[in-house]
């Protein structure tokens, strides 16, 4: 009973699809202001997300794990959704394309000029980390 | 009475504008069923979406939010989703009827065009066209909701709009579409509304409120922008479906009229033909 209780709700929401929905004791995610972990009745959050991994682990059973980019999270005691705009599973990303943007960001901030969006680029920069990271 | 060569010739075109009508409605039936799964994925991320930015601004009543005001400027963008084909029945006529008998005045309202048809109908009646994204309406992707809710938020924070607003119809079953004009910013919380969030959770924003909503405003309006044109293109398919189910039908019974009209020309011509026959065999005989 002590260990079932433990569990709560997790829901990834994609603008094209729900992408996951299941049941863990803890997830952890990259928010704008660090990494937090989350268990349950955790007190009511809305917090920005930003590029990284999402794990929801649950006992017993092995980890499961996500790359997320840019979206909101909304934690409740009961439940956790991650409102995402990009979600992909580890075995949807495609390590070639996720360096050469990697490449790609990087020559960009290292070549700075007047009409560069230095914060796209970053933002460029960490998502192909985040791919690259989870892909291995 | 028309000859037996005119009629016959009418009921071949008849016959081959029904073919191309059979066909239409056959391919716009398979992209209904298309379009019509997307905007069912797609429903839960908008509708979740509604529910958390209205259940936020119900509980944070007065932050001072420029998202939340009226802007400066009296112009009012309108995003209006419409089709670049036509043959869709009222599909198109409907979303500009929608504009046009708004209140919104002409000279204020800023048109951002999605759809050929929306564009050059409200080109014709003199709205000012602010921009044409007519592309994205033939397959409409999350990453040109969010380009074009960046171009129209990027004006509204500049000043040089006040309102925004959408246009689109609404893909509410196969058979029922309506089209809808919606306000978006600043945001007004429809009163009443059951869905704002169980009262009595005390939500907590991290970083602030304001960033949190400076992010998720923009976010809300794409995944509106996305809905909208996801709907739009489920809606169109469905209209033009009907359209051409009906245009099919109606090409039926005229060929069918057609048909016995060609039936009585020919039984008529056989009928005097013989008069004339008998009537010369028996000035012979007589």
């Amino acid at each position: 009973m002590a260990e079932e209780s433990r569990l709560f709700e997790v829901e990834i929401i994609t603008p094209d699809r729900i992408f996951y929905t299941g049941e863990g004791d803890m997830i952890e995610f990259t928010t704008a202001s660090g990494q937090i972990g989350v268990y349950k009745n955790h007190i009511p959050l809305t917090t920005v997300l930003s590029p990284g991994i999402v794990t929801i682990h649950r006992q017993g059973e092995e980890d499961v794990i996500a790359a997320v980019h840019s979206g909101f999270a909304e934690i409740l005691p009961e439940k956790v959704t991650l409102l995402a705009e990009i979600a992909e599973w580890p075995h949807e990303i495609d390590k070639s394309r996720a360096e050469a943007a990697m490449k790609r960001a990087r020559d960009r901030l290292a070549n700075r000029t007047e009409e560069i969006d230095v914060m796209r680029a970053e933002f460029a920069l960490r998502k192909a980390l985040v791919r690259i990271d989870i892909a291995r | 009475m028309a000859s037996m060569r005119d009629i016959k010739r009418r009921k071949g075109s008849i016959q081959s504008t029904q073919q191309i009508t059979k066909a239409m409605k056959l391919v716009s039936t398979v992209k209904l069923q298309k379009a019509r799964s997307r905007a069912e994925q797609t429903n839960p991320y908008s509708s979740y979406m509604y529910q958390t930015v209205s259940s936020m601004l119900a509980k944070s009543g007065n932050i001072d939010h420029p998202y939340l005001k009226a802007g400066r400027s009296g112009a009012k963008a309108v995003v209006v989703i419409t089709s670049n084909r036509g043959l869709a029945g009222g599909y198109n006529a409907n979303v500009i009827k929608l504009l046009t008998d708004s209140r919104l005045p002409k000279e204020e309202v800023w048109v951002y065009a999605v759809g050929g048809k929306g564009k050059e109908a409200l080109e014709r009646r003199g709205y000012r066209i602010k921009e044409d994204n007519s592309h994205i309406i033939e397959s409409p992707s999350y990453a040109d909701a969010a380009a074009l809710c960046a171009r129209v938020l990027a004006a509204y924070t500049a000043g040089e709009i006040g309102e925004i607003y959408l246009a689109y119809t609404h893909f509410k079953n196969t058979v029922v579409h309506e089209p809808k004009l919606m306000k978006l910013l600043p945001v007004e919380l429809e009163e009443n509304d059951g869905s704002a969030a169980e009262p009595g959770v005390l939500m907590n924003y991290e970083p602030s409120e304001e960033e949190a909503l400076d992010m998720i405003i923009p976010k809300y309006i794409t995944s509106l922008f996305y809905g909208a044109l996801v709907e739009a293109a489920a809606s169109e398919n469905g209209a033009r479906m009907q359209a051409m189910d009906s245009a099919t039908s109606n090409a039926e019974e005229m060929i069918s009229d057609l048909t016995l009209k060609y039936n009585r020309a020919r039984q008529g011509s056989i009928t005097q033909e013989l008069t004339e026959i008998i009537a010369g065999a028996s000035a012979i005989s007589g």
